[in-house]
């Protein structure tokens, strides 16, 4: 087999197992310099498991690696990163209360006679981060930086490895899922640069127009192997989605007939510092849309409903009746609230414990007679939501953070749907969740919807809004800016009312 | 392909694992009564498990406090100030005391044990602090009001029924034995049977998931150190039986061995893990090795760094066990 000049990174018949799981059976792919080469595959097809082989934590048990044609050893990973293979996980590798230049010179810290040189480090800390566009004094703590900032701060760490290695592979893992998008923009720009200079990249996401924006080449994994390459200009949408989930998705959105009867969540005039007045009415079966960008206001919207913070005025009602803010999320609930939240590894999911006790969290007081839990009915309870949501885990007592994004999330949608109260908030419900759990989690709102629930959905996925809401709430600086309904639900309208380019429709 | 000796094998390794404290447990039993002939006997048995008892009981609030993700570094003052109180209480009056019947005196300790811990999970989920910082300001606060009542000076003069449940047996068995065995099953069932062990082990695992579920998280909270304060007062009443006097000093120390015993027993300091078997496994391990050493003359310097060591490694071996 020969390897085209240009090729940096290239896999061949990488397998590897896990006990009787096997990870990866069989992946190859190419890299080539000034390429960005897509990796797209659901939550569970080996992208992670692929990414930690590469980097030298796992040891493939057959296949080889190759850095510019030499071979790499595996399960070195000081060994994979001098030879160029650097990733940006998920989850930043930054120590919070570190300054900035700390961070990017970590274990590296240039000395003069035993002494760590700060001068020298600042001023080369500055540079790196002009590299990324960043401009912030390199002594500040990294606490202090919003996700996008800290985001770029880990890109100019890795550069500065990659300069080091004298250049390799740079990998991105889904390195937009926490940013806004003028700051995906900021990043997709410093991106095209990067492959201006010759840069080799992999990049890994759910949002197929980011992918179309910035990939050159595509491989799909699907179940641990690379089901399809080839330039993504070459590949259709629907095909590309079809070799990910090994079917077609017929349609994403569910199509629904919507009879909403009487307001279940009512508010009147809610304030907070900054916040407000929002009134809204949900009603039964009704799914209403909350659009609007970083900071205008949705998830604080959200929190004030569920009582997680306190309105300064205001009221809220559930099917009539008032809640009480001094109640907090305990008084939510109780009135037949539930809430799926953003960060479900932070604020959603007990991670380290079973999938029963994660369905049962919310429900836990009805499994209990005289003071002792029914292990029994906590059992079949269990596995009714296992079944009805398809939660695919090996079995109930598996821990939660075992699992896939996309059925970590539905084990914290079926903890409401045990509870069945009449109103469900969700904040980013499909963040981080593959395709084919995504089609499962609209299609579970549309029956929920149907059921008669009332349903509130905030997004920043405009698509997302725009297919599963009824009406749609625009925010702006704390604000409502508008609703749209009907036809005039269009990603432009949303994105005037926004960026408020149209004060009135 | 995995055979069936491959699963045979898996099945054992996994056993293994789980069970490695109590492995370690009878490893260490078998070495001890190679070494002394007299470690087996009836008499020496029941003399361990008399003298781990107390420990046994602050070891159970420990264990549910711990799944929290919490601590109570306050047991041991708390059982000195449960035990001094209770003492008075008991004491004739001539000697200092109210003279009140042992039932009542008993009663007296417990409440206060109950009422150390209803302050320290007020401090810690009414106020904010964090567990350590509470039951640590705790600790010195109940040794300080003990030493207040009792002038520093141990309570004597006890009515013979207040001891009896340090000291003496029903049907041949210590009463401090059975108290221990009957509380130790009931914390079994209250961690992995009931909602406040349940919701114990998802505050220790993710608080904030538990809180937006709809769960109060204060007064759950309060209830676990309210048990911990309770179970060292019952722990001080059954020590109290044994060296038959209240000192303001006693406990001093009891908080390690409880902690240790706990994270013998597989529980992670991190929180969301604990077993309450686990825990008597950790508590009977190291009433064993003190047990052995002392047969085996090694001094009681020797004994603390080899219970040190045993701390450390139970650590590193759970590290690995669930890697």
């Amino acid at each position: 087999m020969t390897t085209a000049p240009d090729v940096v990174l290239s896999v061949r018949g990488l397998k590897k197992a896990f006990g009787a799981v096997q990870a990866l059976s069989g992946v190859d792919l190419e890299v080539r310099a000034g390429e960005v080469l897509v990796l797209l595959g659901e939550n569970g097809a080996g992208k992670s498991t692929l990414l930690k082989t590469l980097s030298g934590m796992h040891v493939p048990d057959e296949g080889e690696i190759l850095v510019r044609g030499r071979s790499l050893p595996f399960g070195q990973p000081g060994a994979c990163e001098a030879a160029g293979i650097v990733t940006i996980y998920q989850e930043f590798n930054l120590v919070r209360d570190l300054s900035v230049a700390e961070n990017l010179f970590l274990g590296r810290e240039p000395h003069r006679l035993g002494l760590v040189d700060h001068r020298r480090m600042r001023v080369e800390a500055g540079r790196m981060l002009a590299r990324v566009g960043l401009d912030l004094d390199p002594a500040r703590s990294v606490r202090s930086l919003g996700v996008a900032q800290a985001q770029l701060v880990e890109i100019a760490k890795a550069l500065f490895r990659l300069e080091r290695s004298g250049g390799g592979v740079l990998t991105l893992d889904e390195p937009t899922a926490a940013l806004a998008d003028h700051e995906i923009a900021v990043l997709h720009a410093l991106i095209r640069d990067l492959k201006a200079q010759g840069q080799a990249l992999i990049y890994i996401s759910h949002r197929m127009p980011e992918l179309r924006a910035i990939g050159d080449r595509v491989t799909v994994l699907r179940d641990g192997a690379s089901v399809a390459s080839g330039l993504l200009a070459d590949i259709a949408d629907d095909v590309l989605i079809r070799a990910m989930v090994g079917r077609d998705v017929a349609t994403l959105y569910p199509r629904r007939e919507v009879a909403p009867g009487a307001p279940v969540l009512e508010v009147e005039d809610l304030q907070a510092p900054g916040f407000g007045p929002v009134s809204l009415a949900v009603r039964q079966g009704e799914i209403v849309g909350v659009a609007g960008l970083m900071g205008s206001g949705r998830t604080r919207l959200l929190r004030l409903l569920y009582g997680d913070a306190r309105p300064a005025r205001g009221r809220v009602r559930v099917a009539g009746e008032p809640l009480r803010a001094v109640t907090g999320p305990a008084g939510a609930v109780a009135a037949g609230m539930g809430l799926v939240p953003e960060d479900r590894k932070n604020k959603g999911l007990a991670l380290g414990m079973a999938v029963r006790d994660n369905l049962a969290m919310a429900t836990l007081e009805r499994h209990a007679s005289w003071g002792l839990l029914d292990r029994g009915s906590l059992a079949r309870t269990a596995k009714e939501l296992v079944t009805r949501l398809r939660i695919r885990c090996r079995d109930i007592s598996q821990a939660v953070g075992r699992l896939s994004g996309g059925n970590q999330q539905k084990v914290v949608l079926g903890r409401w749907l045990a509870r069945s109260g009449p109103v469900l908030l969700l904040d980013e419900p499909t963040r981080g969740v593959d395709v084919g759990a995504r089609a499962e989690i609209y299609q579970l709102l549309a029956e929920l919807a149907a059921q008669g629930k009332a349903i509130v959905v905030v997004s920043s996925d405009l698509p997302e809004v725009l297919g599963i809401a009824d009406r749609i709430l625009v925010m702006r600086e704390g604000r409502p800016a508008g609703w749209l309904e009907g036809v005039a639900r269009t990603q432009e309208a949303v994105m005037r009312l926004a960026t408020g380019q149209e004060e009135t429709t | 392909m995995t055979t069936v000796p491959d699963k045979v094998a898996e099945g054992v390794g996994s056993w293994l694992q789980r069970s490695m404290p109590l492995v370690a447990l009878m490893l260490l039993v078998l070495l001890f009564s190679l070494l002394s002939p007299r470690f087996l006997s009836i008499d020496n048995l029941a003399n361990i498990a008399v003298q781990s008892s107390h420990i046994g009981l602050i070891a159970i609030g420990m264990t549910l406090v711990i799944a929290t993700g919490g601590i109570d570094l306050s047991v041991g003052s708390v059982l000195a100030l449960s035990i001094c109180v209770a003492g008075l209480a008991m004491a004739p009056a001539d000697a200092g005391g109210a003279g009140l019947s042992h039932v009542t005196g008993w009663c007296i300790g417990l409440a206060t044990g109950a009422l150390a811990g209803a302050v320290n999970g007020w401090l810690i989920s009414g106020l904010g602090l964090s567990p350590f910082i509470a039951t640590l300001g705790m600790m010195s606060i109940a040794r300080g009001v003990a030493n207040v009542l009792t002038d520093g000076m141990p309570v004597e003069d006890l009515p013979e029924a207040a001891l009896a449940l340090g000291s003496s047996s029903i049907a041949g068995m210590p009463w401090s034995v059975l108290l221990w065995a009957g509380i130790a099953t009931l914390g079994g069932l209250v961690l992995g049977w009931t909602r406040l062990g349940r919701y114990a082990c998802a505050m220790g695992s993710n608080e904030e998931a538990l809180r937006l579920s709809g769960v109060r998280i204060g007064p759950w909270k309060t209830a676990l150190y309210v048990l911990s304060g309770l179970l060292s007062a019952a722990a001080g009443l059954i020590f109290l039986g044994r060296v038959s006097n209240a000192q303001p000093s006693a406990g001093v120390g009891f908080e390690l061995d409880a902690i240790a015993a706990v994270v013998i027993g597989g529980a992670s300091l991190m929180g969301g893990r604990g077993s309450m078997s686990g825990t008597v496994v950790g508590v009977v391990l190291m009433g064993v090795l003190r047990n052995g050493l002392v047969l085996m003359d090694v001094s009681a310097f020797w004994q603390q760094l080899v219970i040190g060591v045993v701390v450390v490694v139970a650590v590193l071996l759970d590290r690995w066990r669930s890697a």
